[in-house]
């Protein structure tokens, strides 16, 4: 669970950056909030910049933006599949 | 057909946005290299939509916002924009990335912001504008390109369009034309750019957005009547040729223009041109210069446009230029000659209305 | 306004022939151009197919008259500007005023992209004469130069649509009797840069494309240049031969709608095409062939697809993407397709859509899958959209 805080916390700040974040603070952005929800509205284009962040920080490579959108529901679901997929 | 200046709005790195009275005061520096001043572009554009901006595309996009606001139009006819060097910042990010990634996937941002067109992409999807879009990317004539286009728009039949040139400068596009001999040896004041008597000028930038309409309102600031490109003229006389084509064919000559604003950029060769006409098709005419305040780039006409149309409708010549401007004296014919490195040579001819 | 401009010339090179005999010859023999990247030096040789210009900057260069170390862009702009001039014979036509006015995204990043790779780690590192040709204007001028074409030069850049929105204000700056004859169009060599690019945006087909299929998978890119040569009505009387067709209709039209995917309902196609259609004052059904802009792309297909539906519906004219043959080569592609737009009404030809195996479910047209003689074409409309929401539509007509 620790494990699984601390990713959730990386991620966040991982995000802030790739996505150009400033107005947000990492840490106001909900582990199950969706991402593409209005709240932090985000669009197709994020969803590549997360596919890149996922491929340079943790040597993780998504192969189509369809798989993406599940993978890039929540921070939450971010980290689950970091953790399995991870080597 | 004239083209009534509705509005103007320049980020350059003098106070110029938004600031008033006109030019009452100049930015100094001691530097090769001039920044722009820019706005809070929280409250100029918004938080939520400036996140992936990058510097170039918010001071397009604020400048042209707020001369729509001027202008008193929620929407243009027309966006057309003019940049010789596009969007500077995100395609050397790219092509960082490409370089220490070995084309991995890398950031889709700057790639697709590092087009040319998207800065005037990025007013139309913030204004949901289905409007005529068009970029020109001319070098030393891409604004001049622009107005044309905006001005055949407005005969066309178009009550208004917006119409922009911008050019940023970046730490590397700084060192690649540092490198091929573009500016000054060492840094100066950019008040004495015009004392030194040697090679070289200094770098700037800027964005500035003009509303152009086809017919005249209580509240334009001057008249666009009419603008011109030409392109390496072999000599002083080719030059001297197509400035008197220019002025006859708006059935006018040197003696009835009331201020002369050149493009004197400092390089001592450069500027021989500016010195020639001012002592004969000119002698008669004040003149003034501008890349002392913005320094050079590509697109700096736009920053004189601003200048002079704001010279015209306030009917005064601010005090930092140094002329004695009498009030008494109609500000009439302004003629703006600039020249890019010798390369483009750009005519705009304004007036009062 | 209203003033005629015909097209009097037209030349290109492309992957699939350098120069008009050959790119008719490879499109009525449905030769595609897409292959394994032989001449860009890229990690991605082998992984994805491209379709390149069969000629290497050596060869281009004895073609061209520049030097091998030239920009790419600038040779192939320059082979296929002289060809459409040379085409349209007209140079001993007195008093003309002519101009050129060609577009490009790329500008001279085949150089500069090396150029980086000595000068990000050193600053003074990194051959200079690499940068001469960076600034998209500086292809133009040097081409301009040349051709000796001096004082109306000028550059657009519109993405995908930038050729289109050339032609177009080529043919505005006759209408308002500034020019007379205007060599436009487009110019755009493969990079890495834009191959990197179009990779990550996750739209490049691995395997060779297929435009307005089900099962597509996104573009190749590919490489070349395109001009045609439009003239004022008082040109188009003192020439030898008559003009292959007029440019009767165009429009540019923003779709507002995102930074890189259009709208699902095609609102800025839709806008494009009916403008053009407005401006020519046809109707759809006048329309007998679409040169569709057909990328291959998941979102380009199915958002013009569902503007021409609602344009056309129910009587749609022939159409196809000749992309399935050159790949998507970005701002030159409006350019080389108005030449095969002039083509078509030249020689009453349509154009196959390659490798198209099963159409979109959702549209009930289906684009043309064979090569085949329509001696009764009049009026052709070729689309170009492009990123930032730029759609252009141009329309051909006989004369």
């Amino acid at each position: 669970m620790l494990e699984m805080d601390t990713l959730m916390a990386d991620l966040k700040n991982q995000i802030s950056v790739q996505l150009k974040m400033k107005n947000i603070k990492p840490e106001d952005i909900g582990n199950d909030e969706p991402l593409f929800g209005p709240g932090l509205g985000l669009d197709s284009l994020d969803i590549l910049e997360l596919i890149v962040l996922l491929k340079q920080k943790y040597k993780l490579r998504i192969t189509n933006a369809e798989d993406g959108k599940r993978v890039f529901t929540s921070v939450r679901t971010m980290a689950e599949y970091i953790t399995v997929n991870r080597v | 057909m004239k083209a009534y200046i509705r509005s103007a709005v320049s980020i350059s790195p003098q106070k110029t946005f938004a600031a008033a009275p006109f030019l009452n005061e100049v930015a100094a520096y001691h530097t090769t290299r001039l920044s722009c001043i820019e706005p809070d572009y929280n409250e100029a554009i918004g938080a939520k939509l400036i996140r992936r901006m990058s510097r170039i595309i918010k001071m397009s996009v604020a400048s042209a916002l707020a001369c729509l606001k001027d202008a008193g139009l929620s929407q243009p006819g027309a966006i057309i924009t003019g940049t010789a060097y596009g969007c500077l910042e995100d395609t050397g990010t790219f092509l960082t990335s490409m370089v220490e990634f070995g084309e991995e996937p890398i950031s889709p941002v700057a790639f697709v912001q590092s087009t040319h067109n998207t800065i005037g992409a990025q007013i139309a999807l913030l204004l949901k504008c289905s409007c005529y879009n068009n970029t020109f990317v001319s070098g030393g004539a891409s604004f001049e390109n622009a107005v044309i286009d905006g001005m055949m728009l407005l005969n066309e039949g178009y009550s208004n369009v917006l119409v922009g040139g911008m050019d940023e400068i970046t730490d590397m596009s700084y060192a690649i034309l540092s490198r091929s001999g573009l500016y000054k040896r060492s840094p100066l004041s950019n008040l004495d750019l015009f004392k030194t008597n040697s090679k070289g000028t200094i770098a700037g930038e800027g964005a500035a957005f003009f509303t152009l309409a086809n017919a005249a309102s209580q509240n334009d600031l001057a008249g666009v009547d009419a603008v011109s490109t030409f392109y390496k003229p072999k000599d002083i006389a080719e030059t001297v040729a197509h400035i008197k084509s220019f002025l006859t064919a708006q059935a006018i000559s040197g003696s009835d223009i009331n201020l002369l604003i050149t493009g004197k950029n400092g390089d001592e060769k450069g500027d021989e041109i500016y010195e020639y006409l001012q002592q004969s098709l000119f002698e008669a005419a004040p003149a003034i210069t501008y890349k002392n305040l913005c320094g050079e780039y590509p697109t700096s006409s736009a920053f004189a446009l601003w200048m002079g149309a704001n010279i015209i409708s306030n009917n005064n010549i601010p005090a930092l230029f140094g002329l004695k401007s009498n009030p008494e004296n109609k500000i009439n014919k302004v003629l703006i000659y600039n020249h890019y490195n010798n390369i483009h040579h750009s005519l705009i001819l304004i007036s009062s209305c | 306004m209203n003033a005629a401009v015909f097209v009097a010339g037209m030349g290109v090179i492309s992957g699939i022939g350098n120069n008009v005999p050959e790119n008719l010859a490879a499109l009525a023999g449905s030769q595609a151009g897409m292959g394994d990247i032989r001449y860009l030096r890229t990690n991605h040789r082998g992984l994805l197919p491209a379709a390149e210009v069969k000629l290497s900057n050596t060869e281009l260069a004895k073609l061209s008259g520049f030097p091998h170390t030239t920009s790419r862009n600038v040779m192939l702009s320059m082979i296929a500007a002289k060809e459409a001039w040379d085409n349209a014979g007209i140079s001993d036509i007195p008093a003309l005023r002519t101009g050129f006015v060609s577009a490009t995204t790329i500008g001279g990043m085949d150089k500069t992209e090396n150029f980086f790779t000595d000068f990000l780690p050193d600053h003074s590192k990194g051959k200079l004469r690499d940068m001469v040709y960076h600034e998209c204007s500086n292809i133009t001028t040097a081409v301009a130069e040349k051709l000796g074409i001096r004082h109306h030069v000028s550059t657009i850049s519109t993405a995908c649509s930038s050729s289109a929105n050339a032609i177009m204000y080529g043919a505005r700056l006759i209408k308002h009797n500034v020019l007379d004859a205007v060599i436009a169009g487009g110019t755009d060599a493969l990079t890495r840069f834009t191959l990197n690019g179009f990779n990550t945006l996750m739209i490049v087909d691995e395997q060779y494309c297929k435009p307005f299929d089900e099962n597509r998978k996104g573009l190749n890119l590919g490489e070349g240049a395109g001009y045609v040569v439009l003239v004022s009505e008082r040109v188009a009387s003192a020439l030898k031969k008559t003009p292959y067709c007029s440019l009767s209709g165009y429009c540019n039209f923003n779709d507002a709608y995102h930074q890189t995917a259009s709208s699902p309902d095609g609102d800025g196609p839709y806008g494009a095409m009916a403008g053009a259609l407005t401006m020519s004052g046809l109707q759809p059904p006048d329309i007998d062939y679409i040169n569709l802009h057909g990328t291959g792309t998941q979102n380009n297909d199915s958002s013009e697809g569902a503007a021409i539906k609602r344009l056309f519906d129910p009587h749609y004219p022939k159409m196809s993407s000749t992309k399935s043959f050159t790949g998507h080569t970005l701002g030159a592609s409006a350019g080389i397709e108005a030449v095969f737009s002039t083509l078509a009404i030249r020689d009453g030809i349509v154009y196959p859509n390659l490798r198209l195996q099963t159409p979109i479910a959702e549209f009930p047209f289906v684009p043309e899958t064979t090569f085949s003689r329509h001696p009764e074409i009049r009026h052709v409309l070729s689309n170009s959209f492009g990123f930032g929401g730029n759609c252009s539509s141009l329309i051909f007509s006989k004369l």
